[in-house]
């Protein structure tokens, strides 16, 4: 039934046409055949009556325009799925590259995916437990959220993200149901190398499914990588009931690649030469995180993305923003400082948390302890900008005291070792301890019930203090 | 009639080219290959034909059949709107989950609103009437807060020859008979369609002269917005956009919300559908949702849909407004519709304008934002449409072009601020930059209606706060300990507003709506604190011995420690400030 036409008419970079194709769908998947040897994938982007343009996955190299042979498969980009995916290693279009062999079944679904339907979505209110006190105090992580890490080259992101893998799945409500997937697009071999061994290590790897496109890896094939590593999310968490933790790294790198081949389409470019369709492309990602009504699985998504030039407008982190359920945001200066995680906390935001936290989750005065701590180090930022140029004598007795403050909130608090698993209690009352430092009259965005409550006992010996 | 078929000659995304010129009508609604799928015809050319489709086209073929359906791009208006949340063309969610299960697939035929529901009709026409477009033929109770009228369609007239009885019937059960002027007997069923990007005719237009109540004191008090007004809401991400959304959506006083969720988060609608359903109008004692429909259009459905999702929500709007009711519309948000142009005008490969933009960005805001207003209907009633547009600017920034044309269409402007968010002020509405040109047109209702003196203490609150930002700047330079007592006094002040009157906590149950007696009272005690301590400090007594006393932090917890049905214990504090005084004097004299 399958024709197969030889030769091509045109090759652009990443994108080929063949011309007198028949019966050829818009977005169907090709395979090409090189010299008769070379297997590649291709992706039909553009059709024009019997002129397709394709898209190459694993890049145009090797092909000329007489030899290469293209067949139409009928159908989109599809992914096999059994549970024999857990702790096997995937390239961008999830071809096994551990040597294991393929992966046979009969259950195959379209790597797309579909829209969810906001009336079968539940609401995330579950919080996860990761043990920093940064992230649980400030910018909780919710079950079935999509919370990105915005970082710089040479900042931890990775060290972060780890971190949060191994104390939020596997500390103590480590149980079968869960599994990580990791989708590499563009990272160094040696932060895919970082990945597996936190994995191995910290007992995982048997829960653990990869997508790895390094950074030598061809372009193209990255644009696919996280829809794939999401369709197999998806597959476990609600055909399974899994709980999935998937990490995404590096947004960056498919925004270029999106760039990329948007210019070579010839398309008309929006903001700094990314394509128009960039804030829907990235939607069609994030949006994959959720919890379905009537299924006990869920996603969760960790994405994270270096910031070009450490700059929170550029269209990356901008349009991400917008889409995702908040933010964390990690800062050089912090990072110079020596503090891991260097996060900073007032851009850093979850917008589930106010839904996740409080009595019944956590504790009762977490949503004002937060808000408390917040407020106060936005003072500081004022008090240490009027030091520099006053000189810090010359301040008032209270700005003397969030100076103090915020120091102590950047040492004591967000600072943490890479091992180091704080419960919510803990950090909490940490939390209450730093406040002791400011007058109890500087509180204004505690409520006078929950001030008394918990204002006394940051000043008597706590929990955090006998560690 | 016949329908006219083209074929399909080239797809790229969400666009598709026929070849020729099959007949086709611009803005006409086409059928798109074997799966049916929704299109729009938006380009024509003695070669070619272009079609934007609302759906995913993954798996469209060339020569796949365009079928014509000979009219524009409509919905479908009748009882069932309220309550039920909709895609961006119409299409309600909980029949597509019932059919394509908790994903949404394409082509999903449904029907816009559930025909086989019968509804309690009451007839208010009987045979010999004269009707007219507008007349309202029968009264349906659509929800426990919404009496839904319907009306004769417009442009259409003639007179009652018969009538069914009141009864039980369904959306497409004949109710009246009339002839129209060509002597021709015509049915009418409590549906009617209308062109989603054409504007329902009305009589005339009324200023706008009252305020929208929101209960949200920066809003209500600093800058007001009047009933069928325009106003934007600009943010980065994270200032609060989409929570100011929801806090205008729950407590404003229309009587219908439009609520748009145009390119945003899908868990973002689940929460107000969950939230609505369960929280309570204050004024009708009926559950939100009674009120409310939503149209959800989330970032990753199809983004021709996305881009006819405004329009969708604003027919609906005016539909409710032709019957008399005053309908506030959130669109959430307006830069992703704006996106959504953007996105299809570079599919077209139109010549692009500012950042990629069409050049016609500019007149479809500005014809999006003409259809708010405050109306005579063509029934003789009166109704109103407001529009609150989030706009979501690049980086924050606000001279990107949606924000510069929005400010240009609407007459409030409510900028977030990135710093006020991260010190978690929320609403984090920037006072300094934020306007309202409404001011001055509701200026006589609020005299009337809330206290004589309400603009007045309004302006000093707000001159207050101008003073307080201006010697921030001296402040930063120098310090606060070098001010004079009297600009400390301001400083002070300043701060006691910020706190207590403009941030607003919208998880505290006496704080999330504020009625305006309540905030006129809180301004009163806020100033007459002020005018007592300025004469303290006039009789030069240093700031230092005023602060001792804790009357300014008592001061800015009156809206979490006065309920609203409590506004007499706001005497209690008009003591205590006297109190405060009289202290000061004896032990300093």
């Amino acid at each position: 039934m399958s024709i197969e036409y030889l030769g091509l008419s045109e090759i652009n970079g990443p994108l080929i046409a063949l011309e007198g194709i028949r019966d050829a769908s818009f977005d169907e998947i090709v395979e090409l055949t090189v010299e008769g040897k070379i297997k590649k994938i291709g992706r039909i982007v553009e059709l024009y009556e019997d002129k397709a343009i394709i898209q190459v996955f694993q890049g145009t190299e090797d092909m000329s325009l007489f030899n290469t042979h293209t067949k139409l498969t009928g159908h989109p980009l599809e992914l096999a799925l059994s549970e024999d995916i857990l702790g096997r290693v995937f390239n961008g279009i999830g071809q096994p590259i551990d040597g294991l062999g393929n992966i046979t079944s009969e259950l195959k679904r379209d790597v797309n995916g579909k829209p969810l339907n906001p009336c079968s979505r539940e609401y995330p209110r579950n919080y996860i437990k990761t043990g920093i006190s940064a992230i649980d105090c400030l910018t909780t992580l919710i079950r079935g959220q999509k919370l990105p890490i915005f970082s710089g080259n040479g900042l931890p992101h990775d060290q972060l993200a780890a971190q949060i893998v191994k104390q939020a799945s596997l500390g103590e409500d480590s149980k079968e149901d869960f599994a990580i997937v990791f989708a590499a697009m563009g990272v160094k071999h040696d932060v895919a190398d970082f990945f597996r061994r936190t994995f191995e290590e910290s007992g995982a790897s048997t829960h653990v499914v990869m997508y790895l496109n390094l950074a030598n890896d061809p372009v193209v094939e990255r644009l696919i990588t996280p829809k794939v590593a999401l369709t197999a999310a998806e597959y476990l968490a609600y055909d399974k009931g899994m709980h999935i933790l998937v990490i995404l790294t590096d947004m960056t790198s498919y925004a270029e690649a999106l760039r990329e081949v948007s210019s070579s389409k010839g398309e008309i470019p929006s903001r700094k030469g990314y394509p128009g369709y960039l804030y829907s492309e990235l939607a069609t990602i994030y949006e994959r995180a959720g919890i379905v009504k009537g299924c006990k699985g869920s996603v969760t998504q960790i994405p994270i993305l270096t910031m070009p030039n450490d700059d929170i407008t550029h269209p990356i982190p901008d349009l991400t923003g917008y889409i995702t359920e908040g933010q964390i945001v990690l800062d050089r200066s912090m990072h110079q400082k020596a503090i891991y995680p260097p996060i900073n906390i007032l851009p850093s935001l979850s917008r589930l948390m106010k839904d996740g936290i409080g009595k019944g989750f956590t504790r009762d005065d977490h949503q004002d302890l937060a808000n408390q701590l917040f407020s106060s180090y936005a003072h500081v930022g004022e008090a240490r900008a009027l030091a520099s140029v006053i000189g810090e004598d010359e301040l008032s007795p209270i700005d003397k005291k969030y100076l103090k403050f915020g120091i102590a909130l950047e040492q004591q608090y967000i600072a943490q070792g890479l091992t180091e698993d704080r419960s919510i209690i803990q950090t909490l009352d940490k939390g209450w301890q730093l406040l002791s430092i400011l007058p109890k009259e500087e509180l204004d965005r505690v409520d006078t019930k929950t001030l008394e409550k918990y204002y006394p006992i940051a000043n008597t010996e706590t929990i955090a203090d006998k560690e | 009639m016949i329908s006219l078929i083209g074929k399909i000659y080239g797809i790229n995304g969400p666009v598709v080219y026929i070849s020729g010129n099959q007949g086709f009508k611009m803005g006409e609604m086409v059928l798109v290959g074997k799966d049916k799928l929704v299109g729009e015809v938006i380009g024509l050319t003695k070669d070619k034909t272009t079609v934007q489709v609302y759906e995913e086209t993954s798996g469209l073929k060339p020569g796949d059949d365009v079928i014509s359906t000979g009219s524009a791009i409509s919905v479908t208006l009748a009882p069932g709107i309220i309550s039920n949340i909709f895609d961006g063309i119409e299409r309600p969610l909980l029949e597509v989950a019932k059919q394509s299960g908790a994903f949404i697939s394409r082509g999903v035929n449904v029907d816009s609103l559930d025909m086989s529901k019968l509804w309690e009709v009451h007839i208010t026409v009987k045979p010999g009437d004269r009707i007219y477009g507008g007349t309202i033929i029968a009264e349906v109770p659509e929800t426990s807060a919404i009496l839904h009228k319907s009306m004769v369609p417009p442009n259409v007239e003639g007179v009652v020859t018969r009538t069914a009885p009141d009864g039980k019937y369904t959306i497409h059960d004949t109710i009246v008979t009339f002839t129209d002027k060509n002597g021709i007997d015509r049915d009418l069923t409590l549906t009617q369609r209308w062109p989603i990007r054409i504007p329902r005719p009305i009589s005339k237009r009324y200023a706008s002269n009252r305020p929208l109540i929101t209960g949200q004191r920066i809003l209500d008090t600093l800058f007001p917005i009047a009933k069928g007004g325009t106003a934007a809401i600009p943010g980065g991400f994270g200032t609060g956009k989409t929570m100011s959304q929801h806090q205008l959506a729950k407590w404003s006083d229309a009587d219908i919300i439009v609520y748009i969720g145009c390119g945003e988060r899908g868990n973002e609608m689940t929460e107000v559908l969950e939230d609505f359903s369960k929280l309570v109008d204050p004024r009708s004692g009926n559950p939100l949702l009674a009120r409310t429909t939503l149209i959800a259009n989330t970032s990753n459905m199809p983004v021709a849909a996305r881009e006819a999702s405004i329009y969708t929500g604003i027919t609906l709007a005016e539909y409710y407004r032709d019957m008399g009711y005053h309908v506030a519309i959130m669109a959430d948000s307006t830069s992703r519709w704006a996106e959504a142009l953007r996105e299809l005008s570079g599919r077209l490969e139109e010549m692009p304008a500012e950042e990629g933009f069409p050049a016609y960005l500019a007149s479809r805001l500005s014809a999006f934002y003409e259809r708010a207003g405050f109306m005579q209907n063509l029934n003789g009633t009166e109704g109103s449409v407001s529009i609150i547009g989030a706009v979501s600017p690049q980086g924050g920034d606000f001279s990107e072009p949606v924000t510069q044309n929005t400010k240009r269409f609407v007459r409030c402007f409510w900028a977030l601020d990135k710093s006020l968010a991260y010190a978690r002020h929320f609403p984090a509405i920037q006072w300094l930059t934020s306007y309202s040109e409404y001011l001055n047109d509701l200026a006589p209702w609020y005299i009337t209606n809330v206290g004589e003196d309400f603009i007045e203490c309004r302006n000093q609150l707000l001159s207050l706060l101008t003073q307080e930002s201006q010697l921030n700047e001296i402040v930063k330079l120098i310090g606060s300990d070098v001010l004079p007592d009297d600009q400390k006094l301001v400083l002070e002040i300043a701060r006691v507003i910020r706190l207590g009157f403009v941030q607003q906590n919208a998880y505290h149950p006496s704080d999330t709506y504020v009625p305006l007696e309540k905030q006129l009272k809180m301004m009163r005690t806020i100033l007459y604190l002020y005018s007592k301590a300025k004469q303290l400090i006039d009789m030069s007594m240093p700031m230092s011995i005023l602060k001792e006393e804790d009357i300014f932090e008592k001061v800015i917890s009156i809206k979490y420690e006065v309920p609203n049905n409590e506004l007499h214990r706001f005497d209690d504090y008009i003591t205590m400030i006297d109190a405060f005084y009289n202290r000061i004097i004896t032990k300093n004299a």
